[in-house]
């Protein structure tokens, strides 16, 4: 929220500059065209507020068409930011500031735009036919539709021409140093420092100078405006976040996810296998292993999904930390593989970055609902592991986990990301190297009472013994096995016997995972469940609700299969618990079938993240009358 | 490997504990024999020799043979054989496959891997009919064929294997019959020579469900005049006299059946199994009876880079430009800022 905490900072000595107000956060949402360069003006914006110490959260939102019809609704393409002063969870449930580069984009985004939020319009784009294809009768800048909001109109388009004509440019590509004037233009409201944004402008474009030097002047004139127009009646300024100590970069959640998987390469000091085939919105992840093949890593992209994960399966067999990555549609052609996995009791990761489904559904739109597709969605009783994610900085983490898991228990583990995680940004806390926890993977080596499903007492895992090791040649696959021996077997107490084996093995992860723990208090009148990315919505909510009084916790789950073993007693310590998820309800059913507790739903399948606000308003409703404190609006 | 690497192996060392359960009369016994011959004399470690499958009765090969052997799901063979590969290139790695299963379910596999050319070794055991399901026609099955799923005959053309394999730009591609035993050692010999990924098509009787198939190729009596055996630089005769020959006709591009002696629009060719251009192995991969003897042999055999070396050649290329990747260096690296207290 934009909200002024106090107002001093006088400007900066140039006399038509406004007043400065200090604000603690303010949410951008940048929208234009496909083709406008949203995403690259959005990232950054955010590059700047995070090199100025704010903390960040983002949240692209993009159609999956690459250039729908310029001008068109459909074409339309989103960014939007958070940044602050303090710890932010989100990249905002609504914009305080609006940039619309054309009519189209206002008009599928103004119903985010709080009243009396400011609107900071493109004018040279709301032509006759821009506005006819955004459906708008009369132009919505003239016909006074826009009072609620504070209006700040000018003429990119001419703005640019005028500073461009002597470029030698071609007007097309004139035109597309519109989102440079937008970018000057918020770096100069809100403070930011112009000479490391010209510095990058430049490494950007350093292959074609002549582009590096438009948007460069672009930039500058777009920041000269603020400092002479009078449309504006303040500056603002957020101070830098007080964040821990430390070395810091901004990532994505799939940028995250790639480096994840690297460390846990490194960490094990084994070879990485990864392959994909292209997918929304999992390909980064296939992008940035690819070029880091130096660093131990094969990234194959393989001729179709099922390609893709069951060479990940003989890259296992061979010893490789082994790595799949794709989005709903592949997950679910990746089944079969997995359940060879399952069956033949090889490591494997499989990252499913969920998208709004069924089928194809909507590529770039974030949805949580593949949770019992992970857990079930295999012939046979074919149990996995699986973990999801909470931030696009825990993907990291997350990945290391999951590797660790799925050599050490010998299981296939799922990793839950989604649209939203995989694209938005967050300030990173450097880890140090040497203070992560290596793997310790040992293959079989000694032939002396060696058999392929010989297992360890413990976790139950069988040997990991690769071809090439002398004296343990075996074969393995995906007929029923015998226990110890893994010969084909149809016995049906044998079958019985391993079908529970395998569940046992998985079971048994629990007993090393460590307890789940709640934020707030241990017991109270509502615990707010999620699980994966909707962590910053849910923290944030039960900041907001516990601020108001209201005795409200919250779990967020990373591991869903197994669950960690105090999740029963915790839930119980509540009288109502609340299972909020981007999908009809499928961690409450678990959760219902496997504790008997009454838990409700808060449901959101509309392909957009939780917002805070919903998940404040379901909790209230379910808090007892009086326990409530009106909010002051 | 140095040859000494398997010395004093012989068959049975290969040969697994695992009772056999194929079909009495089934080929695929004579086509397992014949591997657990000649892989003694190959000079691999049987430690490092993999045998993978996917789902068929051909796929249950691995079993039997006393090597490393990963049995997997159906069609997808060449895909778990391409991750072994690319992981673990010190490995021989083989894939045992029928037409079904290589040519149906796992066709889009069959072509890319062929395409790349990793260094694996395909053995296509062709009978023309789903066994495992007990009768259904495969992609190979003749027009016309009468299955319990084609009870009016087959209506698609079948795929000629080879052609196939050439047009996904295979470097390697052969065939054979399950009852030339002298010539299937061969092929299996020069399979493995081969450096990137070899095809061989095996023609394999099925006994129970397709019995006959391959009678002209196998029928001694006969078979001279319905086999035609290439030899690298000779020219295509066949028939008990090597007085039939299989010519080229220029001006239409395509081969006929004729007389060495004959005088006719023709002519002999001699066979190139290195020529880079396909198109004579693609002439060849499409000659079959009635009318032409079946051509045996290999028809392609090139040599190209495989897709390891290449990458292993990109790999390297990218440490000598950037150094060694250092974790904590690909970490920090991009734009970072610090926070002191």
């Amino acid at each position: 929220m934009q909200q002024a905490s106090n107002s001093e900072r006088g400007g900066n000595g140039s006399s038509p500059s406004p007043a400065v107000e200090e604000l603690e956060s303010v949410v951008i949402r940048f929208a234009g065209d496909s083709g406008d360069g949203i995403q690259l003006t959005g990232g950054e914006f955010t590059r700047a507020a995070a090199l100025d110490g704010n903390d960040i959260a983002t949240y692209p939102d993009y159609p999956a068409e690459i250039r729908a019809p310029a001008g068109s609704l459909a074409g339309v393409s989103g960014f939007q930011l958070q940044f602050a002063s303090s710890k932010v969870f989100t990249a905002g449930d609504a914009p305080d500031v609006l940039v619309a580069m054309n009519p189209a984009a206002l008009k599928t985004n103004l119903s985010a735009l709080e009243p009396g939020g400011m609107l900071l319009v493109d004018e040279g784009a709301f032509k006759a036919k821009n506005l006819e294809l955004a459906g708008y009768e009369q132009n919505p800048l003239e016909d006074g539709s826009l009072a609620n909001y504070r209006v700040v109109s000018a003429d990119f388009s001419k703005q640019v021409s005028a500073a461009l004509q002597r470029s030698g440019l071609s007007t097309k590509e004139i035109q597309r140093t519109r989102n440079f004037f937008a970018l000057g233009l918020l770096f100069w409201l809100y403070q930011r420092p112009v000479k490391p944004e010209i510095d990058s402008i430049r490494r950007r474009f350093g292959r074609r100078p002549e582009i590096a030097d438009a948007n460069v002047k672009v930039f500058e004139i777009g920041y000269q405006f603020g400092e002479t127009t009078e449309l504006f009646q303040a500056r603002y300024h957020v101070s830098a976040a007080k964040l821990e100590e430390g070395h810091y970069r901004n990532v994505t959640g799939n940028e995250a996810t790639a480096l994840g998987i690297v460390a846990a390469g490194r960490l094990a000091d084994r070879p990485v296998y990864y392959a994909s085939y292209p997918i929304t919105p999992a390909s980064d992840i296939l992008h940035h292993l690819a070029g880091m093949t130096r660093y131990g890593v094969t990234a194959f992209q393989a001729e179709d999904e099922i390609a893709a994960v069951t060479s990940a399966i003989g890259a296992s067999f061979g010893g490789a930390i082994a790595v799949t990555g794709t989005s709903g549609p592949g997950f679910i052609l990746k089944q079969e593989g997995i359940g060879l996995a399952v069956t033949t009791e090889l490591p494997l990761v499989v990252i499913n970055v969920q998208r709004a489904g069924p089928s194809t559904g909507m590529p770039t739109k974030p949805e949580q609902a593949d949770l019992l597709q992970a857990l079930h969605g295999r012939n046979g009783e074919s149990p996995v592991a699986v973990i999801a994610p909470t931030t696009p900085v825990d993907c990291f983490d997350t990945m290391i986990e999951a590797v660790r898991l799925a050599t050490q228990h010998m299981c296939p583990v799922m990793v839950l990301s989604d649209g939203a995680l995989a694209n938005g940004s967050e300030p990173w806390l450097l880890p140090a190297i040497e203070g992560l926890e290596p793997i310790r993977i040992e293959y079989r080596s000694d032939p002396e009472g060696f058999a392929p499903y010989l297992r360890d007492p413990d976790t139950l895992a069988r040997p990991w013994a690769l071809p090439g090791t002398s004296g343990l040649e075996h074969r393995i696959g995906g007929l029923e096995k015998e226990d110890v021996t893994g010969n084909v077997s149809y016995d049906p107490e044998n079958h019985e016997h391993m079908v529970r084996m395998r569940q046992a093995k998985i079971d048994r992860i629990a007993r090393r995972l460590p307890p789940a723990e709640v934020f707030g208090d241990e017991a109270g009148q509502l615990l707010l469940v999620g699980w994966g990315g909707t962590f910053g919505a849910l923290r944030e909510a039960t900041r907001t609700l516990r601020s108001e009084g209201c005795a409200v916790s919250h779990l967020q789950l990373r591991y869903l299969n197994p669950l960690q073993s105090n999740v029963g007693e915790i839930l119980s310590a509540f009288d109502q618990v609340l299972v909020a998820e981007l999908n009809c309800g499928q961690l409450c059913s678990i959760l219902r079938d496997r504790f008997l507790v009454d838990a409700k739903r808060l449901n959101k399948v509309r392909g957009q993240p939780l917002y805070i606000r919903e998940i404040v308003e379901a909790a209230r409703s379910l808090l007892p009358r009086g326990t409530v404190r009106e909010l002051r609006v | 490997m140095s040859p000494e690497a398997s010395a004093g192996l012989t068959r049975r060392d290969f040969v697994s504990d695992q009772a056999i359960r194929w079909c009495p009369g089934c080929g695929d016994y004579a086509i397992l024999a014949q591997m657990q011959k000649v892989m003694p004399e190959l000079g691999i470690q049987r430690e490092k020799i993999v045998f993978i499958s996917g789902i068929g009765c051909a796929s249950r090969f691995p079993y039997y043979m006393n090597t490393y052997g990963f049995h997997t799901i159906h069609g997808r063979a060449p895909a778990v054989a391409t991750g072994l590969k690319l992981a673990r290139p010190d490995l021989s790695v083989w894939v045992v496959t029928g037409d079904g299963d290589a040519l149906s379910i796992g066709g889009n596999h069959l072509i890319h891997t062929l395409r790349r050319n990793l260094d694996l070794k395909i053995l296509l055991f062709n009978n023309r009919v789903y066994g495992l399901t007990k009768g259904q026609f495969s992609p190979t099955a003749l027009r016309g064929m009468r299955t319990k799923s084609s009870p009016e005959g087959t209506v698609a053309r079948p795929f000629h294997t080879l052609s196939l394999a050439l047009g996904a730009e295979a470097t390697f591609v052969a065939r054979t019959v399950d009852t030339e035993i002298q010539h299937l050692q061969e092929m299996i010999r020069r399979m493995a020579a081969h450096k990137g990924t070899a095809l061989l098509e095996i023609y394999q009787n099925c006994p129970v469900f397709n019995d006959g198939a391959f009678e002209d190729l196998k029928d001694r009596k006969i078979k001279s005049d319905h086999l035609l055996v290439l030899e690298q630089g000779q020219t295509l005769r066949y028939g008990a006299e090597q007085d039939r020959v299989i010519k080229l006709n220029p001006k239409h591009m395509c081969l006929f059946p004729g007389r060495a002696d004959e005088d006719d629009e023709g002519v002999e060719v001699v066979h190139d199994e290195r020529a880079v251009d396909p198109t004579l192995a693609t002439l060849l991969a499409r000659c079959e009876g009635p009318e032409f003897p079946t051509p045996i042999g290999v028809l392609r055999a090139i040599e190209e880079p495989t897709f390891e070396e290449r990458s292993m050649a990109q790999v390297e290329a990218q440490r000598r430009r950037l150094g060694d990747g250092q974790l904590s260096e690909l970490l920090f690296s991009g734009d970072r800022w610090d926070v002191d207290q």
